[in-house]
């Protein structure tokens, strides 16, 4: 509660300065939570941190629209690294926001296997340390169990997807105007559960973007892991690339770049 | 800056997930799934996520139309249920109340459903009242 609060005063202040055309945050209203634009100083009462949603792919809407004006907004680290890879990809002006940084807590943190619960710059809340990838259920998964165990467990997982598309939809880093997911040609029409391919060209679509902020996992209504097969091949990236996701814009990923600027390390 | 999110309930079954409406600029966007709601917890179907969808698509009907012998003819919704109730009428006292079905649906709210059943039961004289989800 002293969290929201030290946030609304923030907040408050940001909107008396009148540079921005309001903060976008979370509104706790009729006992339910959801994203809210707070445009006068006067709504501030009901914001509040949680349910964490992922703020950054309402921002893009909103500055997308708004081409002269500028906007502040509560970021947590996934937040933030979201919205640095829209950056990257030309969809945000980071210069257009007015970020309020909070620190997840330790609990938070470990909730999401998150390896950076804070944004660059933290307003509000104190940094506790990230979980590395060696201590998350992913990695453990893949240490203690085969091959011929992880095929099953994920083949048993993805035969349960209704291929709802809430995955993608929630995804702040899926951004194509036109989705390989929706074309006959990749994911055949009418058909449930889909093909694995269906889960792979996802994961090899995000696999130089994801955050981590786990939105799909939380979207998914039959509690697929997603997030897990996504921090492998983040995982992956930074084994062989030596790239991190989300933490400079002016880092581009490798996949889009040539080898002789990136280099893949053993060849 | 005009950003508006919505609280409400999906329309397409009776499950009733809860969902946000975001209205940006004045258009209607994508729904935004409702962490907090009892039942869907912050997930939706395919049918939900596409709620919106038809709001502003160009097949959708924006006044009654009227089956005639040289196709359907756009009309008001006062003459449409003039129409209705002159021909259930018709029809209740020509062949009885039994000649008549009234189908309920899951888009609509209990109350709604109610009303329906009553008017088919009480107002007609039928139990001929169905639901969409049985057929
Ligand atoms: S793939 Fe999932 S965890 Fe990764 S950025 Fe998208 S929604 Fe977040
Ligand atoms: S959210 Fe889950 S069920 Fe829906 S498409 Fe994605 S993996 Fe499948």
């Amino acid at each position: 509660m002293k969290v929201s609060k030290e946030v609304r005063d923030i907040a408050e202040e940001i909107l008396r300065q009148g540079q921005v055309g309001g903060v976008l945050g979370l509104s706790s209203e009729h006992g339910h939570v959801g994203p809210h634009l707070f445009s006068s100083t006067d709504d501030l009462g009901t914001l509040v941190l949680e349910p964490r949603y992922m703020l950054a792919k309402v921002c893009r809407m909103i500055l997308a629209d708004f081409p002269g004006e500028r906007l502040g907004v509560v970021a947590r680290g996934c937040d933030e690294r979201a919205l640095i890879e829209m950056a990257k990809l030309g969809q945000v002006d980071l210069s257009r926001l007015d970020l309020i940084g909070v620190a997840c807590s330790e609990a938070q943190a470990r909730e999401c296997a998150c390896p950076h619960p804070y944004p660059r710059r933290i307003d509000v809340g104190e940094p506790v340390q990230g979980v590395a990838f060696a201590d998350t259920e992913c990695a453990q998964q893949a240490s203690e169990q085969d091959l011929v165990a992880r095929q099953a467990f994920w083949t048993h997982a993805f035969s349960r997807c209704i291929k709802c598309y809430g995955c993608r939809n929630v995804c702040p880093v899926c951004i194509c105007a036109e989705c390989s997911l929706e074309d006959a040609s990749w994911v055949a029409r009418g058909k449930i559960s889909p093909e694995i391919s269906f889960h792979l060209i996802r994961a090899f679509h995000v696999a130089d973007k994801c955050v981590g902020c786990g939105a799909c996992d939380a979207a998914c209504p039959v509690d697929i892991p997603l997030t897990r097969l996504y921090a492998q091949m983040r995982e992956k990236m930074k084994e062989m690339f030596g790239y991190e996701i989300g933490l400079d814009v002016t880092n581009k990923s490798p996949l889009t770049t040539t080898l002789e600027e990136a280099p893949l390390h053993g060849l | 800056m005009d950003y508006r999110t919505v609280l409400t309930t999906c329309p397409y079954c009776g499950s009733g997930c809860g969902m946000y409406l975001p209205v940006l600029n004045g258009k209607l966007g994508e729904p935004i799934p409702a962490k907090t709601h009892p039942l869907s917890q912050g997930r939706l179907c395919i049918k939900g996520w596409s709620a919106h969808e038809h709001v502003a698509s160009h097949d959708r009907l924006t006044k009654p139309l009227v089956k005639t012998g040289s196709g359907f003819k756009e009309t008001t919704w006062d003459e449409a249920l003039d129409l209705v109730v002159t021909r259930l009428l018709e029809l209740r006292d020509r062949h009885g109340p039994d000649s008549l079905a009234f189908l309920v649906s899951a888009k609509c709210t209990n109350e709604e459903n109610y009303l329906q059943q009553k008017l088919a039961r009480a107002v007609f004289g039928t139990n001929n009242v169905d639901h969409c989800a049985r057929l």
